[in-house]
């Protein structure tokens, strides 16, 4: 991307952008951010706003703000490794099944199909109630199921481009199947990659999100947005909206990045308007 | 004087382009008089089609009308309100377009979209009505059976048929006006000769105008009363048919016209035993088992020569050369490159023998990566097969851009997107060189080119094999350019040899019944051309039925 398209940008995209912006730096500067550990109880359960504690305290007496900043890094981090390892799978084994071909690319899709067949939320219940429930299972189980959708679309934008003739003449010229892939293939289907990278981390955020507040993603103490709307719940009874801030960051997460996927597909498809 | 039936006026169009309006047609004056049929005539990109949607008040999408009068039958079009407009088109003016397949709905047969129109749209006929008429415009295009035809879907008639059915769709209201846009240009020549005489005499049988695009000069000079030329969206010059022919008063005219003389000097007979650089020995191949589509070809390329193989579409001389590449395997027969088997299969083949065979494929547009420069197109086959890297490999890209004519400054860190057909295609010739070959396949490499870019291709190519010793096996159902640059030429009908021969051989008779049929389809410049060929046919149709 050039900085030149970056100029032209419509300012739904520029919000998107300042928005993925800040939750990177508060992510990664966590540590430095927050004024207490996410850990420690610092006071009385469900203390109110005060100067001290600027979104009052949870259901064990933590710090809220530190807790929500503590989180950035342990769900947007873990969803981010999530995406990375669904989309090295997916798009992969995609592209492998579109490049082979025959009874390969049998084999993968009806694979896949298998594993598409069955509810997904279930299916990571079934298996996180097997193995445990580590973040690395959880990941792992994640981008598992989000692999499916990754190799259905790499497989199919991948296909259009392997009938090209210049796909056609590396064969023949003698390329091995990693230049095909790499060189002749991925340039021309990064687009569409890359708008469903955005897609799929709203996704897999979700998804952890929900499995945490069922209580089988992130185990406390460790602090992830989806717990804490569980932890806080009880709040909303009394007309407190502080349960609802972790959600909020979350939506406003997905929103800014579906803003800047959509300027990228408006962009890579030659859309105006 | 009678006033004319469409009369267009110092017509302006533009296009969208980036943030401004680049012009595409610049201010042209038209008038077609009732009956009368005007043929456009120019290279892509001249704006004739552009033109012909015009004259129907209509524009494409990121275009615009922005200057000028299109009157037809004394009505202002641009300025009428579009509903006005949209009654007119269908039952007035009617437009039939160059792929007709693209164009019918795949899940309704051919009557029902026939009487879409009559009925359903403008409501001047009755079904019953529609589809009696139907079935005589059927029967006046001379498709077959036509009385059932119509209960066909589209995929279930052939391509000139289709383009048929589309004519007599564009009939079908009785319209004073038909735009007729390329409609036998994606056809085979035999097909195409039937097309034009069915869509001729259908015009002069009902009386309507008509304008007639194309870029082939030959078809134009059958079709039309008048020829107007058009470059870049300025008329060049327009005259009567004969005049037109005869003495084209402008250079680009003329140019246009000499297109077809280009001859190559035959190269010399190789001598007897001689290894054939490729010898191609009673090869079968198959898709489907039992089903096979090529049978039993054979035959030799001579270093420094040049291999035409003719054929229609589904003749098998495409799949001959996936055989011979190694992408089908072959369940017959075998290939020798200078006098060794080769293996069947692509992926058993030495680096080596892939070097020395190489391809230029007819859509410069999809055999150029979109993603990769220049440098990295004709550099990774040097990189490849010569092991050259860094500045010694670039500096072979910048000799060969040289050889095809192209300066490497201004093209070497360039996308193919930034480049004309032509010169696309001139690329993919240098990525072949690069390997420095001995045999090259051209498949169709002219037939999606402009005559004038075709033929600086065709010279090229033949400088290039004069110069390196290049081994050619042209693919292409193009008669002209096999009289233009073949020494051999092989003729192809469904998967077999018909005949082969010199070049002087094929073109002078006696000629084997389908390669007569095939050369005697090749329109002429002769306006007289199609009445001739179709009265010889007729007769000797008549012979053989006495």
């Amino acid at each position: 991307m050039k900085l030149r398209d970056l100029k032209s940008a419509p300012p739904t995209a520029w919000f998107g952008i300042v928005v993925i912006f800040a939750y990177a730096v508060v992510a990664i500067f966590a540590g430095q951010l927050a004024p207490f550990s996410q850990t420690t109880i610092v006071g009385m359960e469900f203390e109110p706003r005060s100067a001290e504690y600027l979104l009052g305290t949870d259901n064990l007496g933590r710090d809220l703000l530190s807790r929500m900043i503590w989180g950035a890094r342990n769900s947007v981090g873990i969803a981010l490794a999530t995406t990375a390892i669904a989309f090295s799978l997916g798009a992969g084994l995609g592209l492998l099944a579109a490049v082979l071909g025959g009874w390969a690319d049998q084999l993968l899709s009806r694979l896949i199909d298998m594993l598409i067949a069955i509810p997904s939320l279930l299916f990571a219940l079934l298996l996180l109630s097997i193995f445990g429930t580590g973040i690395t299972i959880l990941i792992i189980v994640i981008a598992v199921l989000e692999m499916t959708r990754v190799f259905r679309l790499a497989r199919a934008v991948a296909m259009d481009v392997v009938v090209m003739d210049f796909v056609e003449a590396a064969r023949l010229r003698g390329e091995g199947l990693v230049w095909v892939i790499r060189r002749e293939i991925l340039p021309n289907i990064m687009a569409p990659l890359v708008a469903e990278f955005g897609l799929r981390f709203c996704f897999v955020f979700l998804a952890v999100s929900a499995l945490s507040f069922l209580g089988l993603g992130i185990q406390p103490p460790t602090a992830d947005w989806g717990s804490m709307v569980r932890d806080n719940a009880a709040l909303i009874t009394f007309g407190d909206i502080t349960p609802l801030l972790p959600a909020a960051a979350i939506a406003l997460l997905t929103v800014a990045i579906n803003f800047v996927v959509d300027w990228m597909l408006h962009r890579t498809s030659g859309l105006r308007d | 004087m009678t006033k004319p039936l469409l009369s267009i006026r110092n017509l302006h169009i533009q296009g969208r382009q980036d943030a401004g309006w680049q012009p595409i047609i610049n201010g042209v004056n038209l008038d077609l008089n009732k009956g009368e049929v005007l043929g456009l005539i120019g290279e892509s990109g001249a704006g004739k089609s552009t033109l012909g949607l015009a004259a129907m008040g209509y524009c494409r999408d990121g275009t615009r009308i922005s200057q000028g009068t299109v009157t037809f039958d004394g009505m202002e079009l641009l300025s009428l309100p579009e509903r006005r407009r949209r009654r007119l088109r269908g039952a007035r003016i009617a437009y039939v377009a160059q792929s007709a397949a693209a164009y019918f709905n795949p899940a309704h047969t051919l009557m029902k979209q026939f009487t879409e129109a009559p009925v359903d749209i403008h409501h001047i006929e009755s079904q019953a009505d529609a589809e009696r008429h139907g079935r005589e415009l059927y029967a006046q295009l001379r498709l077959p059976n036509p009385a059932e035809i119509g209960f066909r879907y589209p995929h279930q008639v052939s391509g000139g048929q289709l383009q048929r059915a589309m004519t007599a769709m564009a009939m079908a209201c009785k319209p004073d006006l038909i735009i007729f846009d390329e409609p036998t240009t994606a056809l085979d020549v035999t097909t195409q000769i039937e097309v034009l005489a069915a869509i001729r005499d259908a015009v002069r049988d009902i009386g309507t105008a008509a304008i007639y695009i194309t870029h082939d000069l030959a078809v134009v000079a059958q079709m039309a009363d008048r020829i107007k030329v058009l470059l870049r969206g300025d008329e060049i010059e327009e005259q009567p048919t004969r005049d037109m022919l005869a003495n084209p008063q402008e250079e680009y005219s003329k140019s246009l016209w000499a297109v077809r003389q280009f001859r190559s000097e035959p190269n010399p007979e190789p001598a007897a035993d001689e290894c054939p650089v490729l010898r191609v020995a009673g090869i079968s191949a198959e898709y489907v088992r039992d089903q096979p589509v090529l049978r039993n070809v054979s035959f030799d390329i001579h270093k420094g020569r040049t291999i035409a193989v003719v054929g229609e579409s589904g003749s098998g001389k495409s799949t001959a050369a996936r055989v011979i590449t190694g992408l089908l395997p072959a369940s017959k027969g075998r290939i020798e490159l200078n006098g060794n088997v080769l293996p069947e299969r692509l992926a058993q083949r030495s680096k080596d023998q892939l070097r020395q065979m190489q391809m230029i494929y007819q859509m410069a547009d999809t055999a150029l990566n979109p993603k990769q420069t220049i440098r990295e197109i004709i550099g990774r086959p040097i990189q490849f097969y010569l092991g050259l890297r860094g500045r010694e490999r670039d500096e072979k890209v910048r000799d060969l851009l040289t050889s095809i004519e192209m300066e490497p400054d201004r093209f070497i860190d360039r996308l193919p997107g930034e480049l004309s057909g032509g010169q696309k295609q001139r690329i993919g010739i240098a990525r072949a060189l690069a390997a420095e070959p001995q045999f090259i396949i051209c498949d169709e490499v002219t037939s999606a080119l402009d005559q004038l870019v075709a033929e600086d291709i065709l010279r090229l190519l033949k400088r290039l094999q004069n110069e390196r010793g290049l081994a050619y096996m042209f693919i292409t159902h193009d008669l002209a350019t096999v009289r233009a640059i073949a020494d051999h030429v092989v003729v192809m009908q469904n998967g077999e040899v018909m005949e082969q021969g010199s070049r002087d051989q094929m073109f002078t008779p006696p000629h084997h019944p389908y390669t007569k049929l095939l050369l005697s389809s090749v329109a002429e410049m002769d306006p007289d051309w199609l009445d001739h060929t179709l009265e010889q046919r007729k007769k000797a149709q008549t012979d053989v039925d006495n």
